[in-house]
C-alpha cells in the first residue's frame, strides 16, 4: 500500500510536468532564452508548487513522523559550499542545452521519445563519473 | 500538482521528493540498506508511467527536443554531474528546498537558475545554435 501510494506520487509529480508544459523542452528552452521569444510561464510553475509545498511541509513537519508512523528523512547539511555552487552551474548549463532536467525526461522517456532515453542514459553517466571517478580524484593527495 | 506530489511523498514515505538523488540512489549498489530502492523504484515509476496514464484521459501534449544528438548527450552529462555535485535538481532544490527555506537550496536554485539563463543565450545567440 505504501509502496502504491509513493508510486501515485511519482505518478502526479509527471502529470504535473506534462500539464504545465516542463517536459516539452522548447517550452523550457523559451523560458531560460530571455533574449528569444521569452515565455516566462514557467516560473509561475514553480511559484504556484513552492506554496501548497511550504503549507504541506510545515503540517508534516508539525507532526514528526509520516503517515505510516515512520520518521522523516529532511537533509541535514546547512552549509553552501563551492560543490553546491559550481554543481548547479554545471546542471544549469546541461539544462539550458537541451531544455531537459531529470524529472521531465524520465517523463519524456516515457512517452516514447528516443532523445530522452538518450538524454537519461548519458545523465546516469554523468552521475556515475561524478560519484566513481571525480569524487575518487578529488580525495587522492595532491600531486607536487 | 508538483507541490502536492512532493506533499505526497514526506506525508507517505517522510522524503524529499528530489528526482535527481532518488536516480542518483538507485545507482549506489554497494551496500544498500533493506528497503533503498523499493520506494525510489516505485516514484520512479510514477513519472515514467505518467505520459502513458496521461493518455488514457486526454491527448498528452508533444515534447519538442531541438538539440542534437551530440548536445543531448553532453547536456545529459553536464546534467547528471552537476546534480550530484550540488546535490540536487530543480524539484529538490527549488520545489522542496526552497518550500523549506534552505539556504543550501537557495543558493543552489540561483546557481542554476543563472547559470541556464546565461547558458541559453552563450548557446543560442553567441554559438548560434538553432
Amino acid at each position: 500500500m505504501q509502496t502504491f501510494l509513493v508510486f501515485l506520487s511519482g505518478l502526479v509529480f509527471g502529470i504535473g510536468l506534462i500539464i504545465s508544459g516542463m517536459s516539452n523542452p522548447a517550452k523550457v528552452i523559451n523560458f531560460l532564452d530571455i533574449a528569444g521569444t521569452w515565455d516566462p510561464s514557467l516560473a509561475f510553475v514553480m511559484l504556484g508548487a513552492i506554496p501548497v509545498a511550504f503549507v504541506g511541509f510545515r503540517f508534516i513537519e508539525k507532526q514528526g513522523q509520516t503517515a505510516f508512523n515512520e520518521p522523516l528523512h529532511l537533509p541535514g547539511t546547512k552549509s553552501v559550499n563551492r560543490s553546491l555552487v559550481v554543481g548547479g552551474f554545471v546542471f544549469g548549463a546541461g539544462w539550458a542545452i537541451a531544455g531537459f532536467c531529470p524529472g521531465p525526461a524520465l517523463v519524456a522517456m516515457g512517452a516514447g521519445y528516443g532523445k530522452a532515453l538518450l538524454f537519461v542514459v548519458a545523465m546516469i553517466g554523468g552521475m556515475l563519473v561524478h560519484d566513481h571517478v571525480y569524487k575518487r580524484m578529488i580525495k587522492e593527495p595532491q600531486l607536487a | 500538482m508538483i507541490g502536492l506530489a512532493t506533499v505526497m511523498l514526506m506525508c507517505f514515505k517522510g522524503r524529499v521528493a528530489g528526482i535527481s538523488g532518488v536516480i542518483g540512489s538507485l545507482m549506489q549498489v554497494r551496500n544498500a540498506p533493506p528497503g533503498h530502492f523499493s520506494w525510489r523504484i516505485a516514484f520512479i515509476l510514477g513519472l515514467v508511467l505518467s505520459s502513458a496514464i496521461y493518455g488514457l484521459f486526454a491527448v498528452v501534449p508533444a515534447s519538442q527536443i531541438d538539440a542534437s544528438y551530440g548536445l543531448i548527450v553532453l547536456a545529459g552529462l553536464l546534467v547528471g554531474f552537476g546534480t550530484r555535485m550540488g546535490s540536487g535538481c530543480t524539484s529538490g532544490h527549488a520545489v522542496c528546498g526552497l518550500s523549506r527555506l534552505s539556504v543550501r537550496s537557495i543558493a543552489a536554485t540561483f546557481s542554476f537558475m543563472a547559470s541556464g539563463f546565461v547558458t541559453a543565450y552563450i548557446v543560442f545567440h553567441v554559438l548560434g545554435v538553432a
